[in-house]
Parts: C-alpha cells; structure tokens; sequence
C-alpha cells in the first residue's frame, strides 16, 4: 500500500535513477519516467472514495523532535487535488515531452529536475509541518529554476531563471519568517494544530505581521501583482515546463498556502482584504496585459497571472465565511471558495492543454509570433480542435469546463456587494465591475489565441518551417486535456462531490459541514446576474476584438510602458553595483590585509562580548598540576613559533610548522589520547607531503617591505589575538555555563559495545555529525578538484552574454 | 619530478604495505582501541601518497586504476546511506546497534553496524585526500 510519506519520496529516489538509466537507454529514458506520476496518480486515486467519505490520513515520522519538527504528512480533501493535479498533468507533460524535447538534448538533466520538481511539489501540498513545507516549497524554486535555465546558453534563459529564482525565494524566505512567528504564538510547527489554536492568536500582536509574511509567500509563488514580473520570463523555459510549473502546479503553490492557512488567518479583515484585493486586481491586470502580447507563450503567462488572480480573490472572499459560525450567509461566501476549487482544477486542464498546443505550433510552424502566423487550421485540424476547446474555455463559453466555474466566479463576486462584513460598504462594487473587465480581456485574448493563429491568411514565407500537424503522440496528451475540458463541462459534479466537497471541509476545518451544504453544480443556472454578465462579456469582448488595431495603441501610453520590470532591472543593476564597490573596497588581493580583517573583528566582537557579559573570571582551584614534561613541550613551541617569524627560507619554516603539529601530538600523548595523536601525525604527515609539492613550483620567498606604520598595527592585532585566545583558554574554567555534557557518555560500553569512547562518540553518539564532515570533506575535494582542474573549457556550448 | 632512486623505490614497495596494513589494522581495532574510520583513512591515503611521491602519476595509475574522485562519492553514499539503514527497520536516522556473534574461525566476535559507517568515513577519507593531491601535483 502506498503512503502518502512513500510517494514523496519516490520520484526523488527514481530521479537518482535517471543517470543510469539514460546511460543504458538513452532513448527510452522519457518512458521510464512517465511510470512515476502513472504509479502516483493511480496510487492516489486509490484515496479519492477515502477521503469523499471525510475521512483524513495522517502519516507522522519524527525528524527532529528537539525543535519541534516531525516529517507529517497529512492527506486530505484540498491535499489530494493538488496531489492528483500535480501527478495527472506530471504524467501528460512527461509524455508530451518525450515527443517535444528531441533526443540530442540533455535529456538526463531534464528529467532529473522535473522528478525532483515533483516530489517536492508532492512534498508541499502533502506536509503538515510548516518547516518541511518551507524546505519543499525552496526546493520547487530551485528546481524551477534549474529548469527555466535548461537552455543555459541563451541569455534570456539565464535572465528569466535568475528572475523567477530571486523572486520566489525571496518571497519562501519571508514566509518562513511568518512560519516562526506562527511557532511563537502557538508553540507548534503543525498546521493542524495551529488550526486548532487560531481563536487564541487572532488578537496577538505577531498576528498580522504572521499573516503579511505567508501572503508574501503566496503572492510570490502564485505570481500576484507586483510580483507576477517574474512569470512571463519564466516563460524561456522549454514548453512542457512552462505547461506544468508555469500554469499547472508550482505557481498554483501560493493558491494551495491561502486555501490552507484560510483556517488559521481567514475570517480576519486583513486577510479578507488582501488577498481578495490583490487577486483581483492581478486579475484585471494580467489579462489586460495579455491582450497587448504578440509571443503566444507570453500570452499564456499573462493569462495564467490573470487566472491565478482570480483563483486567488475567490479565496479571498470565501474566507468572509469564517468571520461568524455557521449560517447562511456563511454558506453564501463559502460558494466563491466552491468556485475557486473548481476553477482551479479547470485551469489546470485547458491551460495545460494550450501551452501544449502553443508548443505544437512553435515546433512545427517555427514561430509563436502571432503577427507571422495565420491560416493553420487546415494544416493543423487537431491542434486546432484542442486550441479551440482551450480557448474557449478559458473565454468562460459553454460547452467547456471553464463556463461553469466562471458563472460562479461571477455569482461570487455579485454576492460581495451584499456581505455585512468589514464595512465594506459601497466599494463592494469594484469586485464584479473589475471581474467582469478582467473576463472581457480574457475573452479578447482567448479569441487572439484562436483566430490570429489559425485563421486568416496563411504566409507560408514568414514562416521558419513548413507548418505540418504534430506526430500522434505529441498529440495525445493534449487531446486528453481537451477531453477533460468537455467532459467536465457534462459532469461537474462527478468532481464536484469526490474531490471538491471534501476540500471544502479541509479549507473550512471549523465548518466541517459547509461542503455538504453547497447546491451541486448545474450547467444551466437560470438568467441571473451571472449569465448575463457572460452575455455582456461575448458582445463587448467581441466588439473589442474586432476593433483591436484601433485601440491597442492605448498600451504605448506612457505611464503603461513604465514598468515593474524595469524597476527590477534597475534595483538588480543597483545592487550589483552596491556590492562590486563595498567588495573592492576590502578585497586587495593581499592575505595580510584579510588577516587584518579578520582577526580585528575578532578581538572586536570576541572581545567586547566577554567584557561587557563580563566573562573574564579565572578560577585555576580545579585545574590540574603542570608537570616538567608539559613545560618543556611548551616551550620548545614557543621557540617554534617565535623563529617562524624570523627565518627567511620557506623550508626551514615548514620544518618548524612541523615541529609545532608534532609537539602537538606529543600533548595528545602525554594526555593519554591516543586517537588523536594519531590523527594529529598523520595530518602532519600529509600536509607536509602537500606543502612540498605546492613549494616546488613557487618562485623564491621575498621579504616584503612593509611601512612601519602598518608593522605595528600588525603587530598590536597579533599580540592582542594571542592574548585574546590565552585569556579565553584561562577563562574558560572559571564560567560553567552548563553542565558537562560527560554523563552522556558513561555508559557508552553498554550502549554500543564499543571500549573506545573517542570512537563511540564519533560513530554512535554523534553519528550525524561525523557524517555531516564526511560531506563537508568531499565537498572541500571536489571544490580543490574543480578550481584546478576545469578550467574554462574551449569549444563546447556557446555562451551568449 | 623525475627522481630515480633505486633504494627509495624498494624501500617504497616494502614500507606501502606495512602502512597499508596498518591502516588496515587501525581501521578495524577502531571500535575497542585507538583507530577507526577517519584515521584509518588518513594512513591508507598516506600510502598511497607515497607511491605517488616515489613513482610517477602514471605508473600508480596502472598499479591501482582507480578514481578517486568516485571513491570519495562512494564513501559519502556509503556514510549516508547506512544511517538510511536504520530507518528502513524502523529506528532513528543513524541508529547504530552491534551483537556478539559466534564466527567459525574467529571465535566470538563482535560486529557492529557503525563498522560499515566507518567503512563510508574511510572511503571519503582517501577518496578526497588523494583527489586533493593528485590534482594540485597534476596541475602544471
């Protein structure tokens, strides 16, 4: 039996495989792949009559019990969605890309990230620690990053993946903020827990700077104006990316951390607010945006950031329903979150299916400039028949999937002007006003995405390729996608009861009943508000798009060409400049001048700390006698190190070095540590084997001329350092901070069966960080090995600049 | 570094193995005496060090045709993983555990599982000393 903990490690254990099996059958590797997200969506889809029947799993491993960090993984309603989203469009993207990437790339590479990808995707939607949330959701930047920058050797690539990596990062590193200030006010890194607490910590005063930092953390992720600049950049990324990080899943990230902390934050005006404030402007702004692209794939981003906004200001609404209990009214707001589910599932199949069909035209046309193509339906019927489902779906026209989960988007948006709450007063009326421009917009896109590319005149010479229909099996995931989009629209409620219902009891965890309580969907509503509403949008979207070459020089209007883009670009160029001066200011390329750095912040932090915690107390009443043996070895270092400093032959300094780390041992010896003289002659032994190779090639040591001035100021920093170090060694008996950790080890026979303690304490008791120094060692190796060895390779890829 | 000394070289040959098999020894007697993976690790790299100081590159090469860059790889995989081991009978992550067995030849014997993280500790110990040297004596 599959655990929900199993499956999010598996593609990170099948990524490991990837490399081998690319070696043996590097053409075949796609299909090896695409049995990962098979096995995990048909292992999920095992859970959906579980989890209809509101029941939840939950999964708990213990990580670091100390702080409070348990590996939890948590299965229910709004969880599975989001699992089946990301395994289900996983396994049709893998497939289409097993046809779109052609075998000379570097297929290996790519497979890796996108395994690696989804298990952390898996990882977030599936985490009920908020700490491993954190650690999946960086790793779903990092890959996406990795990703964005497959075709490294363009500039572009480069650019968008730093972008989108800058962005989202960012935005995790404030969350987690908002993650330990959760921590702080209930004690606990579990999101169901703090559920559970939420009545305690809506007054506390960390409670609203909480709330802004997991918002930064969505907005960023799910590109929410003003961070939504990253997306369209992103964009440089190979097609089946852009069709699952980029509208199907990573970016549907920050919608999964709303819905989820709706039971923690929502029923808050501040929350209420914001989010739905800020989806629905990304909304307006993104599809307005898109009308103005003439790259397809730009137009797709824009329209995901528009779509993602309106997913996103229907969970805004819908958190109103926590504000007082269980009622009716409740039941009202509750519908926006209703919609904004369904509306998230519908995204996910006919935006995945247009991006595939942009990459269809792409491939086979040459071009996804819009101004260069035309006229393809009739050399493309399939591709046209997806893109047409697609479009007009996302337009919000029936018979598709998107019609219905518009209507509720509307009917939504109508209700707010009525909500009591928040004194929201008369601007309630900005939602369905701005709403409907924003699917107005839409529509116009949606249109531009059909008929500028497969209508009209067909110029066969603007093109780069002659444009000829995709091979089957890039075909059939899209067409699969497209069937979805239809069948949805006659059976919404198969998803409607089975997956959408038990996420409204996840999203609403105090009104558990609120999910049985939504009507079902019906495709045929009645001419309310909502229909009509749709009505307007067909007329005035279609009289829009026939006249668009007469307004759309509306968007060469100054204030719109200044963008959030170029303050990005100019705040980048800013801080890169910023720091190339501070670093030049400090980096001489001299090592003496480092060690004045580092030693003066040295004696200055070290220093001034223990003088003002007043830590210079000596207590020498439990300090062991000195015998003659130690007082000869002592000294005979100090000659050591005194000549250091005088002889003028490299030679006859490495000798003395050595002769400091061999009296070293030798106080190991005296002190009865065996392992460590040991080790302590070794190391010598081969860092001095070291020291003669890198001396042979050195030119003849000179002395410096150094200024008097700076003599002495060498000098005084390294008496005072010393001193520092010797008084800290006297000092150090004297304070007892905490108890000797020695009882730890007593019974260390009986515990490991091991009579050498060093040993046992290295191997058994603090295993962890033994290995931890064994990474950190190969990865030392592995750096000295790079910087020698791969110098910057002639030939191979071209880099742009 | 061409240097043809005929009593180096054969001290060279004996003085390999008695540091290897000392490494060796050091290794093993790690749990109850002074030893164990890191200084085991050290000796054995020595050793092979000073083949390299002795004899050329190329002809160490041939005697002993391995990357070290992937033994170190291998000793990190081997470190990590056993502590996975544990895991996968239910225990803490690096959980370690030892008993007594009875061996034919050797009588009662102790095994104990920190020996194979030892073993992952060793491998990185000599995988990345090596790799170290041989790339700083490669590059000129």
């Amino acid at each position: 039996m599959l655990t929900i903990t199993m499956a999010i490690f598996i593609p990170f254990l099948a990524a490991i495989l990837v490399p081998f099996i690319y070696k043996w059958k590097p053409r075949m590797i796609g299909w090896f792949v695409l049995i990962v997200p098979l096995v995990l969506f048909a292992g999920l889809a095992r859970f959906i009559p579980t989890v209809a029947s509101g029941m939840t799993m939950v999964n708990a491993i213990q990580w670091i019990p100390s702080a409070n960090i348990h590996f939890t993984t948590y299965l229910d309603g709004l969880s599975i969605i989001f699992g089946l989203l990301i395994t289900g469009v996983g396994s049709l993207v893998i497939l289409y890309s097993i046809y779109y990437l052609s075998s000379r790339e570097s297929l290996s590479h790519f497979y890796v990230y996108l395994l690696m990808f989804m298990g952390a995707m898996l990882g977030v939607v599936f985490s009920d620690n908020m700490m491993v949330l954190y650690v999946f959701w960086e790793l779903t930047s990092i890959s996406s990053f990795l990703l964005i920058a497959f075709w490294y050797h363009r500039k572009q690539s480069r650019y968008g993946a730093q972008k989108s990596m800058l962005i989202t990062v960012s935005g995790g590193v404030a969350m987690l903020a908002g993650f330990i200030m959760l921590y702080a006010m209930t004690g606990s890194f579990s999101i169901r827990e703090n559920i559970a607490m939420m009545g305690e910590i809506t007054g506390h005063s960390l409670f609203i700077p909480a709330m802004v930092l997991v918002l930064l953390g969505a907005f960023t992720k799910s590109a929410q104006f003003p961070f939504h600049i990253w997306l369209p950049d992103a964009m440089e990324a190979p097609t089946p990316v852009s069709a699952y990080l980029h509208s199907a899943t990573m970016v549907k990230a920050g919608i999964y951390l709303v819905a989820r902390f709706t039971g923690v934050f929502g029923g808050d005006a501040v929350w209420f607010y914001t989010v739905s404030i800020v989806g629905i402007f990304t909304l307006f702004w993104g599809s307005f945006n898109a009308v103005r692209q003439t790259d397809l794939k730009a137009l797709l981003a824009y329209s995901t950031i528009s779509q993602l906004g309106l997913v996103m200001s229907l969970f805004g609404l819908g958190s109103a329903a926590l504000n007082s209990g269980y009622s009716e009214n409740s039941v009202l707001y509750a519908q926006a979150t209703f919609a904004a589910l369904f509306h998230l599932v519908n995204h996910s199949t006919f935006k995945g299916a247009l991006f595939m069909v942009v990459g269809i035209v792409d491939l086979n046309a040459g071009t996804r400039d819009v101004r260069r193509l035309g006229g393809l339906m009739s050399l493309m019927p399939v591709t046209f028949t997806i893109a047409i489902i697609g479009s007009f779906s996302m337009a919000g026209l029936p018979p598709f999937n998107g019609f219905l989960s518009k209507e509720m988007f509307f009917e939504a948006m109508v209700a707010v002007r009525h909500l009591e709450f928040f004194s929201i007063g008369s601007w309630g009326t900005l939602f369905p006003v701005l709403a409907w421009l924003g699917s107005v917009f839409t529509f116009i896109y949606s249109m531009i995405i059909v008929f500028q590319t497969f209508f009209g005149e067909h110029q066969p010479d603007r093109l780069d390729r002659e444009a000829h229909e995709a091979p089957v099996g890039m075909l059939i995931a899209p067409s699969i996608l497209g069937l979805l989009v239809v069948a949805i629209f006659f059976f919404p409620n198969v998803i409607g009861d089975y997956l959408l219902r038990p996420a409204m009891a996840a999203v609403y965890p105090s009104l558990p009943q609120i999910g049985q309580a939504m009507d079902p969907i019906k495709i045929w509503h009645g001419p309310n508000m909502a229909l009509w509403m749709t009505v307007g949008v067909i007329i005035i979207g279609f009289l829009l798009y026939i006249s668009l070459n007469y307004w759309r020089s509306l968007y060469k209007i100054g204030p719109l060409r200044w963008n959030l883009d170029s303050v990005y670009n100019g705040a980048l160029t800013m801080v890169e400049r910023g720091s190339t001066l501070l670093t030049n200011t400090y980096m001489t390329g001299y090592l003496r001048h480092y060690f004045v750095y580092i030693f003066g912040f040295f004696l200055l932090t070290v220093a001034g700390t223990i003088f003002f915690v007043g830590g210079f107390t000596f207590d020498f009443s439990n300090d062991a006698p000195i015998t003659v043996n130690e007082y000869i070895l002592v000294f005979v270092m100090m000659v050591a190190g005194i000549l250091m400093i005088f002889v003028s032959s490299r030679v006859t300094a490495i000798l003395l070095n050595g002769v400091l780390g061999y009296s070293i041992a030798l106080f190991f010896v005296v002190f009865r540590a065996p392992d460590l003289a040991l080790t302590q002659i070794v190391v010598e032994t081969v860092t001095t084997a070291l020291f003669l190779l890198c001396f042979y090639f050195l030119p003849k040591m000179k002395k410096e001329k150094v200024v008097r001035a700076s003599k002495v100021t060498n000098g005084i920093i390294a008496i005072s350092a010393g001193t520092l170090v010797t008084v800290i060694a006297l000092a150090v008996q004297g304070n007892k901070m905490f108890d000797s950790i020695s009882s730890y080890f007593e019974n260390a026979y009986e515990l490991t069966g091991g009579k050498n303690i060093v040993n046992t304490i290295l191997g058994d008791f603090r295993a962890f960080d033994t290995m931890l120094e064994v990474v950190v060692l190969f990865i030392a190796g592995i750096g000295v090995y790079t910087l020698i060895k791969l110098k910057a390779r002639k030939g191979g890829r071209d880099v742009e600049d | 570094m061409k240097i043809n000394d005929v009593i180096l070289h054969t001290i060279t040959k004996l003085v390999v193995f008695i540091i290897l098999t000392f490494g060796v020894e050091l290794f093993l007697s790690g749990h109850n005496n002074p030893g164990g993976g890191f200084i085991g690790g050290l000796v054995l790299s020595s050793a092979l060090v000073l083949l390299f100081l002795v004899y050329d590159i190329e002809t160490v090469e041939k005697g002993i045709p391995l990357d070290f860059k992937k033994v170190a790889a291998l000793g990190v995989l081997f470190a990590v993983g056993t502590g996975f081991g544990a895991v996968l009978f239910g225990a803490e992550f690096l959980t370690q555990a030892f008993s007594t067995f009875n061996l034919p030849v050797f009588g009662e014997t102790e095994l104990a599982t920190v020996t194979l993280f030892e073993v992952g500790v060793a491998l990185t110990v000599v995988g990345t000393v090596v790799t170290i040297i041989l790339s700083i004596s490669e590059d000129v």
